[in-house]
C-alpha cells in the first residue's frame, strides 16, 4: 500500500507539474518501462502491439522506448542495471541470451515470474525450436519469446527463367544451389547468390540442419566450458564450397551482419539466404517475381534436414532494488497478453517474423494467410519440421556477438585467399575458445 | 610580482581556476582513474562479480598477435592520414592564398567538409565507393576493375585513409590559411625582387615561417587519427575485412561496448593513453626544436 500511495503521490505531483488536475484515472495504473531495439517500421508495429495491451485493460500502462539497435539496447540495459535503474522489460537479441542468463540476480526468469504472480504460462504452447532457445537446460522458460525469425532462401524467379532454370523448383540441396548459381552466372547474372548474417546463416544454421554441433556441451546448453566445433571437416568442406563459388564469380560475399540484405530486393543478386524477416522489405521493394524456399542441405551429410534455429529477440524481465510485487504482476499481465494466439498471429502476419506459438501458426493458416501469401509458411514449417535435438535447440554461448564477428573476420580472410578454409576455421575456433574461456572466468561461481 | 598587484584576494585566482580544474577532474581524471581500476579487474557485463587480476588483462592484450597487428594497422593509418591531410591542406592553402578569381568561394568550399559529422562523411563516401550502390564503385566494376573494399584489405585501407584525411583537410586548411596570411608580404616581395622563384620562396620563407602552425597541426592530426576516426571506420568498414582496418581505438570500442570485456578494453585504453602521452612528449621535445616561433 505504501508503494501505491507513493505512486499516487508522484503521479499527482506529475499531474500538477504538467498543469492539469483531472488525471485521477491515471492514479491506479502501474507503469511498466519497456525498452526495445526495433527500428522503424517494425518499432512502430511493436508499439502498436503495446498499445493494444494498454487499451485492453485499465490497470497497467506499458511505456515502450526505442533504445537503438539490439547491441545498443543491451548496452543501455546493462548500464541502467549498474545504476540501479533497470527497465522492467527489455528486448534482447538471441545471441545475448547466454549473457542475460549469466546475469543471475539481474534478471527474473519468466517461469518464476509467472508462477510467483499466479499467471501461469504454458511453455508447451510455444514452438519447440523457439522455446528451446530461451529455456534453461531443464526446459524452464527464462525469457518470453516474441519476435523470432529464421533463415530461408529467397530467389528471383525472373532470373531463374532467364537462366533456363525451373522458377517453381528452387534448388533443395547445396550441389543444386552450386549448379543453379553457375547457370545464372552463365546467363549473365552478375551476382547469382549471396547471404546475409554470415555466421548465423552459414555456420549456426548449417550446423543445426545437419545435426552437427556448433560447440561442445550441447552447443553450450550444458555449461560454460563449451568449446567451438566448427573446424570439423564438414564445416571446412562447406566453407570451401563457398570460397570456390566466390572465386568462380557464382557467389558474392555481401559484407558483415545484414549488409547483404539490400542485394536481393534491388535485383542485384538472384538468390539470398537471409532472415525470414526480410520478406516485408522484398514485398515492398522487389520489382520482379520472387519465391521463398527452405535452406538447402548437403545430401551426403544428412538424408533429410533437421529444423533450423531462430534469430530475433525475446523479452527479459529485469530486476531493480526498487521493484514491487505490483510491478511484477503488471509485467506478468503484459506477458500473458503477448502470449495470446491472436496477438502472436497478427504480429507474424504484419511483420514477416515467424509465429512463436503453435496456435498462432494454426490461426494464421485458418485465416488463409498462406494461401494469399505463398511462401510465407516456409520459415515456420522449416522451424517445426522435426523434433529438436541438442544440436538444433539453438546456441547458449557467452559473448556470442564477439564469436560471430571473429568468424566473419576469418571468413573474410579466407575469401581473399589469405588463408585456407581449414586455417580460417582453426583460427576461428582458437580465437572463439579464448572468448568462451574469458566469459567462463568472468561468470564463474 | 605584478601578479600580486592584480589579485588582492588570495582566493580569487583559485576561484577563477576552479571551472577548468573541475572540467579536467570530471572529464579526464575521473574516467581515467576508472579505466585504471577496470584494467586490473575482471568483471562480468552486469558488474555483479569482479575480482582483482593484477596485470592479467595487460598480459592478455599484449600477447594477442591480433593486437600487435592492430598496432601496425594504426601506425600505417595514422601516418598516412596525418601526412595526407597536412600535405594536401598546405597545398590547397597556398593555392587559395594566391590572387585568384573567386578566392573566397574556394575557401568556403574547402572549409565545408569540417561541418560534417564523421559518420555522415563516411556515409557519403559509401555512396561513392560501395561496389553495389556507390557511383564510382559501380563504375570501377563496370570498367572491369574488381573494386570491393569488403573483401580487399588494400582497398579498404585506402578508402578509410582517404575518408579520414578528407575530413581533416578542412581543419588544417583554415589554420594554414591563417598562417599564410600572417606572413608579411614585404618579405615575399623582397625575395621576388631578388629573383627568387615561387618554389624557392615557398621553401625558404613561407614554410619556415609556417612551422609553428605546422607543428600545432601535426600534434592535433596525430591525436585526430588516433582517437577521432572511430566514426569513419565504424560506418565504412567496421574494422574489416578481417582486421585490416581495425585501429586501436576501434578495438577499444569493440571489446568494451560490443564484447563486454571491460577489463581488456580498459587495459587497451590505458595503453593507448600512454602511447599518445609519449607521442606528444616526443613531438614537443624533438620536433618543436626545429619550430621557428618568429
Amino acid at each position: 500500500m505504501l508503494t501505491r500511495r507513493k505512486l499516487a503521490v508522484s503521479t499527482a505531483a506529475f499531474a500538477l507539474a504538467a498543469g492539469f488536475t483531472g488525471a485521477a484515472h491515471a492514479q491506479q495504473k502501474t507503469v511498466v518501462e519497456f525498452w526495445h531495439g526495433l527500428p522503424q517500421p517494425l518499432g512502430g508495429q511493436l508499439e502498436q502491439v503495446v498499445k493494444g495491451f494498454n487499451d485492453s485493460q485499465d490497470k497497467v500502462q506499458v511505456n515502450p522506448t526505442f533504445k537503438g539497435s539490439y547491441p545498443e539496447t543491451m548496452q543501455a540495459a546493462i548500464a541502467a542495471f549498474r545504476a540501479g535503474n533497470a527497465p522492467h522489460v527489455v528486448q534482447m537479441f538471441e545471441v545475448g541470451t547466454a549473457t542475460m542468463l549469466s546475469a543471475g540476480p539481474a534478471i527474473k526468469p519468466v517461469h518464476q515470474l509467472m508462477s510467483e504472480t499466479g499467471s501461469g504460462l504454458d511453455a508447451a504452447a510455444y514452438i519447440p525450436a523457439v522455446r528451446g532457445y530461451y529455456s534453461s537446460k531443464d526446459g524452464k522458460m527464462m525469457a518470453l519469446p516474441f519476435n523470432s525469425s529464421t533463415t530461408i532462401t529467397f530467389y528471383n524467379k525472373d532470373a531463374f527463367q532467364k537462366a533456363g532454370l525451373d522458377p517453381n523448383k528452387p534448388p533443395a540441396t547445396w550441389p543444386e544451389v552450386a549448379d543453379a548459381a553457375r547457370k545464372l552466372k552463365a546467363a549473365g547474372v552478375t551476382c547469382p547468390m549471396t547471404f546475409s548474417w554470415p555466421t548465423w546463416t552459414q555456420f549456426e544454421q548449417v550446423g543445426a540442419l545437419h545435426d552437427k554441433p556448433f560447440a561442445s556441451e550441447a552447443n553450450g546448453f550444458g555449461g560454460l566450458n563449451a568449446t567451438l566445433k566448427i573446424n570439423d571437416p564438414f564445416f571446412v568442406k562447406h566453407l570451401q564450397t563457398l570460397i570456390d563459388l566466390q572465386k568462380e564469380g557464382a557467389l558474392r560475399y555481401g559484407g558483415r551482419d545484414n549488409a547483404a540484405d539490400s542485394l536481393f530486393p534491388s535485383g542485384e543478386c538472384a538468390m539470398i539466404q537471409a532472415s525470414s524477416g526480410l520478406r516485408g522489405r522484398i514485398v515492398k521493394e522487389a520489382k520482379f517475381n520472387w519465391g521463398a524456399a527452405p535452406l538447402p542441405y548437403w545430401p551426403d551429410a544428412i538424408s533429410s534436414p533437421k529444423n533450423s534455429i531462430i534469430g530475433g529477440a525475446a523479452f527479459w524481465v529485469m530486476t531493480s532494488p526498487k521493484r514491487t510485487a505490483d510491478e511484477y504482476k503488471a509485467v506478468a499481465a503484459f506477458f500473458s497478453y503477448l502470449a495470446r494466439p491472436e496477438v502472436d498471429a497478427k504480429w507474424h502476419m504484419d511483420t514477416g517474423y515467424v509465429p512463436v506459438t503453435l496456435q498462432g501458426f494454426e490461426l494464421a493458416k485458418k485465416e488463409g494467410f498462406y494461401d494469399k501469401n505463398p511462401g510465407a509458411e516456409v520459415p515456420a514449417e522449416q522451424l517445426t519440421r522435426t523434433a529438436t535435438t541438442e544440436n538444433t535447440m539453438g546456441l547458449r554461448l557467452g559473448n556470442l556477438p564477439e564469436i560471430r564477428n571473429i568468424i566473419q573476420e576469418e571468413m573474410e580472410k579466407a575469401f581473399q585467399g589469405q588463408q585456407t578454409a581449414q586455417q580460417a576455421l582453426d583460427n576461428a575456433v582458437k580465437r572463439g575458445d579464448t572468448v568462451l574461456r574469458n566469459f567462463e572466468r568472468a561468470n564463474k561461481n | 610580482m605584478q601578479r600580486r598587484v592584480i589579485f588582492d584576494n588570495k582566493a580569487l585566482p583559485y576561484l577563477l581556476l576552479a571551472p577548468q580544474v573541475a572540467v579536467t577532474l570530471i572529464f579526464f581524471i575521473w574516467p581515467a582513474a576508472q579505466a585504471l581500476w577496470q584494467s586490473v579487474h575482471l568483471q562480468d557485463a552486469f558488474g555483479l562479480r569482479s575480482q582483482f587480476v593484477g596485470l592479467e588483462n595487460f598480459e592478455a592484450v599484449l600477447s594477442d598477435p591480433n593486437y600487435l597487428e592492430t598496432v601496425k594497422t594504426t601506425i600505417v593509418f595514422s601516418v598516412s592520414v596525418t601526412v595526407l591531410s597536412l600535405g594536401s591542406a598546405l597545398g590547397l592553402a597556398v593555392l587559395a592564398d594566391s590572387k585568384i578569381r573567386a578566392a573566397s568561394a574556394y575557401k568556403t568550399l574547402l572549409i565545408w567538409p569540417y561541418a560534417l559529422a564523421p559518420a555522415v562523411a563516411a556515409v557519403l563516401w559509401m555512396f561513392i565507393f560501395n561496389p553495389d550502390i556507390g557511383i564510382l564503385g559501380r563504375a570501377l566494376n563496370n570498367l572491369g576493375y574488381a573494386w570491393d573494399y569488403r573483401l580487399n584489405d588494400g582497398q579498404a585501407m585506402t578508402m578509410v585513409i582517404l575518408a579520414a584525411s578528407w575530413k581533416q583537410v578542412s581543419y588544417n586548411f583554415i589554420f594554414f590559411l591563417a598562417g599564410l596570411q600572417a606572413i608579411p608580404r614585404s618579405v615575399l616581395e623582397a625575395a621576388s625582387i631578388d629573383g627568387a622563384g615561387a618554389l624557392r620562396r615557398f621553401w625558404t620563407i613561407t614554410f619556415p615561417l609556417l612551422s609553428p602552425t605546422t607543428f600545432f597541426l601535426l600534434v592535433v592530426d596525430v591525436v585526430y587519427a588516433f582517437f577521432e576516426t572511430f566514426g569513419t571506420i565504424h560506418a565504412l568498414t567496421h574494422g574489416g575485412p578481417g582486421k585490416a582496418t581495425e585501429t586501436l581505438i576501434f578495438r577499444v570500442y569493440q571489446d568494451g561496448v560490443v564484447n563486454h570485456d571491460l577489463g581488456g578494453s580498459s587495459a587497451q585504453s590505458v595503453i593507448l593513453m600512454v602511447i599518445v602521452i609519449a607521442l606528444t612528449a616526443i613531438q614537443f621535445r624533438f620536433v618543436e626544436r626545429k619550430v621557428h616561433y618568429s
